[in-house]
């Protein structure tokens, strides 16, 4: 498994422990929801990096008052077909002005990685022999964008009346 | 109508080249066919019985002639030479090989024409009104609404991975043409006090396996908020819609269980936070786009009264034609012809090459160069003059196009069925020519007035029959088909859902049960109402007991 953060292969700074892993005596990690939602203050008194794993039921407004102590969001693909994640990964961008690192993991295949992009994910856990290859190609596939979708790429409609 | 400018055309190019590389991908196993599935489905490519069919968007059903004679190239040379016109304002082709899919799309996208999303779980063609922008009785020409409605939800980022399909109609017109209340969102324009136009929206109808009329979740929006309100409806059903049961999945199942009133809060909600930003759509955009659909260059013209009357006189059968297949223009000395695709024993909504063609220089000849596609499978001349009238029916009788049945008996709207669909339990097409067969006499088609009748194979129901005044159901028992009627279904303003009638028939009872029904029906109108119209106010036992007899309560029961 790879893991592409703002478009360069890098090793995983997070360690995940999962619903009842012991936590490192130091070092960034990654926990899910309940883990974060019980055990907080341990969390927070480390004083390292924590990110949250949300499943593709858990909506972002469960930690929209957390996201000030987290760095790292990560959501889940369960199947790639599961299109939640694009919704959660706007709302922390737009809606939250969240400004950490919004992983996507899980079942993420190279032909999502545009629309992943285009809602604000910037780092992606992703299986394959060219991760960098592919995310590459689907980065660059294309240059015209019809929705504002608060990632920055200006929209046919802004383009078309620049300057006018 | 609209024209690509450099952006659009860019990005339907860079589409063309990002699914050659994916069927490339797929042909060398890199993807697995799960994977690939929802790509070529979003790119309009369905595996079918036999092959694969390819459905090609006609946005809002609007077609320039260049298009249509474009239909007819790709059909000879991928095709067996012709095409299907669909009730959702599309052309299918049912003999489609998977390599040759992005050469297709590649042709098309030559004339400004895509099949992006025409399938899959996203927002498939915005449809409306096949007279838009003509009708007489329209508010205001909802086109320029759709166009911004289809460049928004093209590619959308957030909503290609719905719970499952999302269909947008619009109507600019209180006679509703384009069904909005079987839609997942449909939006009817109204003018407030102030002359300013607006949409009411509606959310959660649809047919399919669970059916329902849709709920009007808001009853104003003003158009520069249309794409905000939108996205605030697709947002909420992305996160809460089904994603357990493809059959729970489509957002009419969430509105229906949450409750209309619950689904309208969570979508104030959003739209109170996003209605003000970057969706709010510019003047300046909203004037670009409403350039593109300025009338065409209409000669100052009156009325043909005294020249029509006088070829109406002269020949009774163009007189029964313009009676039946000619609707009012907003322009004095124009008229709306429609071409029925529903002459006796035609496949509703087929079209060989060579017709295609004849029809693209008919609409360059009589009508702007422009062709309109129907949600009941016909075609349609939006600006006819009144003084070619005469010699356009002439020419379309040739071809066989001049069937004067609009919104009559054997007008059918009718899926492909078993004869090519992968889900159907039943041929509908054979029981859609079998009644086009029947009723051939033009008097009595006359005599009977505007009944539609909608078949579907399969529950699904793709060919409305939920509702058609009269409604066909094909189903299968214990491997023998069987269909099932249902009366007093409508897709219009007053939309409802038909009521089942008894058990299903065989094949070869259905045209007397048709007759049956007709009988009745004639015995029973009063002041010349509509068929719908007598059913509403008798209810459905006179109709029971004329096809089961007069024991059907015993037989239904």
């Amino acid at each position: 498994m790879a893991l592409i953060r703002n478009g360069a292969l890098v090793d995983d700074a997070y360690q995940w422990v999962g619903e009842d892993g012991a936590l490192p005596a130091s070092g960034a990690v990654l926990v899910p929801l309940g883990r974060w939602q019980s055990e907080r203050e341990a969390l927070l008194g480390r004083g390292d990096p924590v990110g949250v794993r949300l499943g593709s039921d858990e909506s972002p407004e469960l930690v929209a008052d957390d996201l000030v102590h987290l760095s790292l969001v990560a959501l889940e693909f369960p199947k790639f077909r599961d299109g939640r994640a694009y919704s959660y990964a706007r709302m922390l961008r737009e809606r939250f002005e969240f400004d950490g690192e919004v992983r996507a993991v899980g079942d993420v295949l190279m032909e999502q990685l545009h629309f992943m992009l285009r809602t604000g994910f910037d780092a992606f856990e992703i299986e394959s022999e060219d991760p960098l290859g592919q995310y590459e190609t689907a980065k660059a596939e294309f240059s015209v964008w019809y929705q504002p979708t608060g990632d920055g790429r200006p929209t046919a409609t802004r383009l078309r009346h620049q300057g006018r | 109508m609209y024209r690509y400018d450099e952006f659009d055309y860019k990005l339907v190019t860079e589409r063309v080249n990002q699914f050659r590389r994916q069927v490339g991908r797929r042909l060398d196993g890199e993807l697995t066919e799960d994977q690939f599935k929802p790509l070529r489905l979003m790119n309009g490519l369905y595996l079918q019985l036999h092959a694969y069919m390819l459905r090609v968007n006609v946005p809002y059903g609007t077609l320039a002639s260049k298009q249509l004679r474009r239909f007819a190239e790709i059909a000879r040379k991928y095709d067996r030479g012709f095409g299907h016109f669909t009730t959702r304002q599309n052309i299918q082709y049912n003999w489609v090989k998977l390599e040759d899919a992005p050469d297709i799309l590649r042709d098309l996208a030559d004339v400004e024409v895509t099949a992006i999303q025409s399938s899959g779980n996203c927002v498939r063609n915005i449809t409306s009104d096949q007279y838009a922008g003509s009708a007489r009785d329209e508010l205001a020409d909802p086109r320029m609404y759709c166009e911004l409605l289809r460049q928004y939800s093209v590619l959308h980022p957030e909503f290609s991975y719905l719970p499952r399909k999302f269909k947008i109609a619009v109507t600019g017109s209180p006679n509703d043409r384009a069904a909005v209340a079987v839609h997942d969102i449909g939006l009817r324009m109204h003018l407030n006090d102030a002359g300013r136009i607006g949409f009411e929206v509606l959310v959660g109808g649809g047919l399919g396996r669970t059916p329902y009329i849709g709920h009007t979740i808001r009853d104003w929006i003003e158009p520069e908020h249309i794409l905000s309100y939108v996205e605030a409806i697709l947002r909420i059903y992305n996160m809460h819609g089904r994603r357990d049961n493809i059959h729970k999945a489509r957002i009419k199942i969430i509105v229906n269980q949450m409750g209309i009133d619950r689904y309208r809060e969570l979508v104030d909600a959003e739209f109170g936070r996003i209605r003000d930003g970057a969706l709010k759509i510019p003047e300046q955009e909203i004037e670009r786009i409403e350039r593109y659909f300025a009338p065409p260059d209409y000669e100052t013209l009156e009325d043909a009264t005294a020249l029509l009357a006088a070829q109406r006189a002269e020949s009774p059968r163009f007189d029964r034609w313009l009676q039946s297949n000619t609707a009012e223009h907003k322009v004095p000395g124009y008229s709306i012809v429609n071409l029925t695709l529903k002459a006796a024993g035609r496949p509703p909504g087929d079209m060989d090459a060579d017709a295609m063609d004849a029809v693209a220089d008919l609409a360059d000849r009589y009508s702007f160069g422009e062709i309109r596609i129907s949600h009941r499978q016909n075609l349609t001349f939006v600006d006819v003059r009144q003084q070619d009238l005469f010699e356009l029916w002439q020419a379309l009788d040739e071809l066989d196009l001049a069937t004067p049945n609009l919104d009559a008996i054997t007008d059918i709207i009718c899926c492909p069925g078993l004869d090519y669909c992968a889900l159907a339990n039943a041929r509908s097409i054979p029981v859609a020519q079998d009644i086009s067969r029947r009723f051939v006499d033009v008097d009595e088609l006359a005599g009977i007035g505007e009944l539609k009748i909608n078949i579907s194979g399969c529950m699904n129901a793709c060919g409305h029959h939920h509702v058609g005044h009269i409604g066909i159901l094909g189903v299968d028992k214990r491997g023998e088909e069987f269909f099932q009627l249902t009366l007093g279904g409508s897709s219009d303003q007053h939309a409802s859902l038909g009521d089942r009638l008894g058990p299903g028939l065989p094949q070869e009872e259905v045209p007397e049960a048709i007759a049956a029904i007709i009988e009745r029906y004639k015995g029973l109108r009063e002041n010349g109402e509509r068929f719908l119209d007598t059913y509403r106010r008798v209810g459905i036992e006179p109709f029971k007991e004329a096809v089961y007899g007069p024991d059907s309560r015993q037989a239904v029961a």
